[in-house]
């Protein structure tokens, strides 16, 4: 090799991800390119409108705001604030997100807006999730940029995610067609909280929806989220009518919802309503936003959910949070034997052959046809 | 309810005025008294000891109840004038409006001036933030007309102009209101939040965790409230507590409920708190229906202005104005509409005594 071939092998891939990394720092400039009318709500007489994206239906005057901060009330019409209006891109392993059922071992391309249809005092994002859109920065994206930008990163998916999908459902929905069409799968990381038909519409366009079930009880969903129980629930179920892949994250906060009643309530709720095969994942909680008081949910708790999940039937139950614990690899339910080995965001082997596992045939559920990606 | 409270109320009633009045004989400059007073003399009893009677009388004394403090009242002066707004879109007689306003701070404040009375507001030195609203167009914001008033009467109390902040959430809805945006340092400023940022660190109080404007924790030492007296479609009404919403970089998440307890808690959040001084809410053309937008079909002629330093007070006040006017033209009261503004009382209540909302506790002058 000459010295001049050396120089453009070594320096070229360096040249384009400086080009995309200028490329996703450019702030945006021109409000008016993000906005965009909303798709989901109804007029009210005297100019107000309420929305119907999520179960929450605010009811919004003129120059007002919805609870989510980023759909906006102008003369009668209701806009989105937020379409292409990227305030975070990672590439992130799908162990992140977490979807363990999911391609496991690939890469997805993730973004997010400013908004959220709830207020969880524990947020780990809440700079983003609690913000309006002009009080972050952001990157113009439309769908087709995308699509693109996660094909020249080799990812098997674009994950909408950090916030809440929910409140940039329009442009969720038009970036997964422009992923669909150029062979990128998407992926919805969702506290839930949605109405049903906009829920039906996501669900044609998405491949895989993980839902944040916060707890198991009325109260804290209205203390510590100020939502609703009932309507997650809700959409649980209807996802699984839908045939979306779905798994479940359920992060154990010390004190608040981590009572045995409430871990064996769930369990049972789960088989009955989605079947044992749904992937049901117990996360340690870190002390972050409203809730620093309390302290790093402990490893034995994590493993008491798991072991009451297990007793009551469920099949694949994963600790999340704690890199190196054995309960986040997967186990065959029939031989035991280990499916996918994990540690942390890690994929280290997978004994898979076409969704079933390699030792006794028995069908593992999920996608798995993102493997070739490995 | 999770309680990450990382502030204490202080007790009602507030403490006295920083500047309470000079009494007669002892020279204040710019109408601000700095001393304490005449020092106390120590005084040498010549027979130290004493008789029977008196020990008797002493130990009785002691043990008897101590009679009960009498809270002061919370003044909310109502200043009208019939003549002051027009019909139709004109704006108010700006010479009556002055009138109007010089009436009411030198009753709030029993001064023997208007600008006495200012003087009592702020010091020379101190940069004094004027909090709008203006989310309603020129329809039903913050009159213009008013925000010149106080601006002309701060200025002839020795604030200069560029120690007075006009402010509001955003940019465009000051322009909307009739504001002429301007961040120039050497006049009256004019800026949103979204111009002026926003702190990175999370305020908390109770229910409530947010960034509070710049504006307000560091360009301001003293902010005068000028809300407007109106109906409010999911909080009942909207005066003085609820317009330091302003001040909060995420105020739609706090208005589920009625706004109960979020507006008393945002008014806990300590620079709120500490330097908000007086309230002076334009009622010139109140709406009782229909809010916050602006609706003309709902607005009617009040003329005037209510102030206060007692924000709860006036708050109270505003509210039974607007239920008045609503049972005067038939129309249902807010608690069976399920938005009675209950955060007024829980900003008057143990945890958060941000002033009274009892009836018997408020002094109402109209003049």
């Amino acid at each position: 090799m000459d010295r001049r071939a050396f120089l453009k092998t070594a320096t070229l891939p360096c040249l384009a991800a400086c080009a995309a990394e200028r490329a996703l720092a450019k702030p945006a400039a021109n409000d008016a390119q993000f906005t965009i009318e909303a798709r989901f709500y109804e007029k009210l007489p005297y100019k107000k409108i309420k929305c119907k994206l999520c179960p929450r239906e605010c009811v919004i005057d003129d120059h007002e705001r919805g609870y989510c901060g980023v759909r906006e009330n102008r003369g009668g019409t209701y806009y989105s604030l937020v379409y292409s209006r990227v305030c975070a891109a990672h590439v992130d392993p799908i162990e992140k997100k977490p979807l363990f059922h999911f391609a496991p071992g690939t890469m997805a391309f993730s973004i997010a807006t400013a908004g959220c249809n709830v207020n969880c005092k524990m947020c780990q994002n809440w700079e983003i999730s609690q913000s309006r859109p002009e009080q972050v920065e952001n990157t113009y994206l439309p769908p087709k940029n995308v699509a693109a930008l996660a094909q020249q990163y080799h990812c098997y998916s674009i994950a909408y995610t950090y916030s809440e999908p929910v409140v940039f459902s329009e442009y969720v929905m038009d970036t997964a067609e422009a992923g669909r069409s150029s062979g990128v799968k998407s992926v919805v990381i969702s506290g839930g909280y949605i109405q049903e038909e906009p829920l039906k519409q996501l669900c044609r366009r998405v491949d895989a929806i993980k839902v944040d079930l916060k707890a198991f009880s009325d109260k804290f969903y209205k203390e510590v989220v100020n939502g609703e129980l009932k309507p997650i629930l809700d959409t649980l179920v209807s996802i699984r009518k839908l045939g979306t892949w779905n798994e479940i994250v359920y992060l154990v906060i010390p004190t608040l919802n981590d009572s045995d009643q409430e871990f064996k309530s769930l369990a049972r709720w789960v088989k009955t309503e989605l079947g044992p095969d749904v992937p049901l994942h117990f996360s340690q909680f870190h002390p972050e936003y409203l809730l620093k008081n309390l302290p790093l949910t402990p490893v034995p708790t994590l493993e008491r959910a798991k072991a009451i999940c297990d007793a009551e039937g469920l099949h694949y139950v994963y600790i999340g949070n704690i890199p190196g614990n054995p309960a986040e690899n997967t186990y065959c339910p029939k031989c035991r034997r280990v499916l996918v080995e994990r540690v942390g965001f890690e994929v280290r082997a997978i004994h898979l052959n076409r969704g079933k596992c390699q030792y006794c045939q028995q069908v593992i559920p999920g996608v798995w046809d993102g493997l070739l990606h490995l | 309810m999770i309680d990450n409270s990382t502030c204490r109320a202080s007790p009602w009633p507030p403490a006295p005025d920083p500047w309470p009045p000079a009494p007669p004989g002892v020279i204040t400059e710019l109408g601000l008294l700095f001393s304490s007073g005449r020092p106390r003399e120590l005084r040498m009893d010549r027979n130290p000891g004493t008789s029977r009677r008196n020990l008797l009388r002493a130990c009785f004394a002691a043990a008897l109840p101590a009679p009960a403090a009498v809270p002061p009242k919370s003044r909310v002066v109502i200043s009208r004038d019939p003549s002051l707004h027009p019909p139709g879109p004109r704006s108010p007689d700006s010479a009556r409006l002055l009138t109007v306003l010089d009436r009411a701070i030198q009753s709030l404040y029993d001064a023997d001036s208007p600008i006495a009375a200012w003087k009592r507001i702020a010091r020379p030195t101190e940069v004094v933030g004027l909090k709008v609203n203006c989310l309603s167009g020129r329809g039903n914001s913050t009159n213009t007309v008013l925000v010149e008033a106080v601006c002309e009467r701060l200025q002839q109390a020795g604030i200069p102009r560029a120690n007075i902040v006009v402010w509001d959430r955003l940019n465009s809805d000051l322009e909307a209101a009739g504001f002429p945006v301007s961040s120039r340092q050497d006049r009256i400023r004019y800026i949103g939040n979204d111009a002026a940022g926003y702190e990175t660190d999370l305020a908390i109080y109770g229910s409530v965790g947010s960034l509070l404007s710049t504006t307000l924790t560091r360009t301001c030492d003293a902010v005068v409230n000028l809300p407007v007296l109106k109906d409010h479609g999911i909080v009942g009404v909207t005066m003085a507590l609820k317009n330091l919403f302003g001040a909060i970089n995420n105020p739609n998440k706090y208005h589920t409920n009625a706004g109960d307890p979020y507006v008393a808690d945002v008014n806990m959040l300590p620079p709120i708190r500490q330097k908000v001084r007086l309230t002076i809410c334009d009622a010139i053309a109140p709406q009782y229906e229909g809010g916050p937008s602006y609706m003309p079909q709902w607005s009617w002629p009040f003329n005037g202005i209510l102030t206060s330093r007692d924000p709860v007070a006036l708050d109270y006040i505003g509210w039974r104005i607007i239920e008045q006017k609503r049972a005067e033209k038939g129309i249902e009261p807010l608690r069976n509409l399920k938005r009675e503004p209950a955060y007024i009382a829980t900003a008057a209540d143990p945890q958060h005594r941000l002033g009274t909302n009892d009836p018997n506790l408020i002094e109402k002058v109209e003049i």
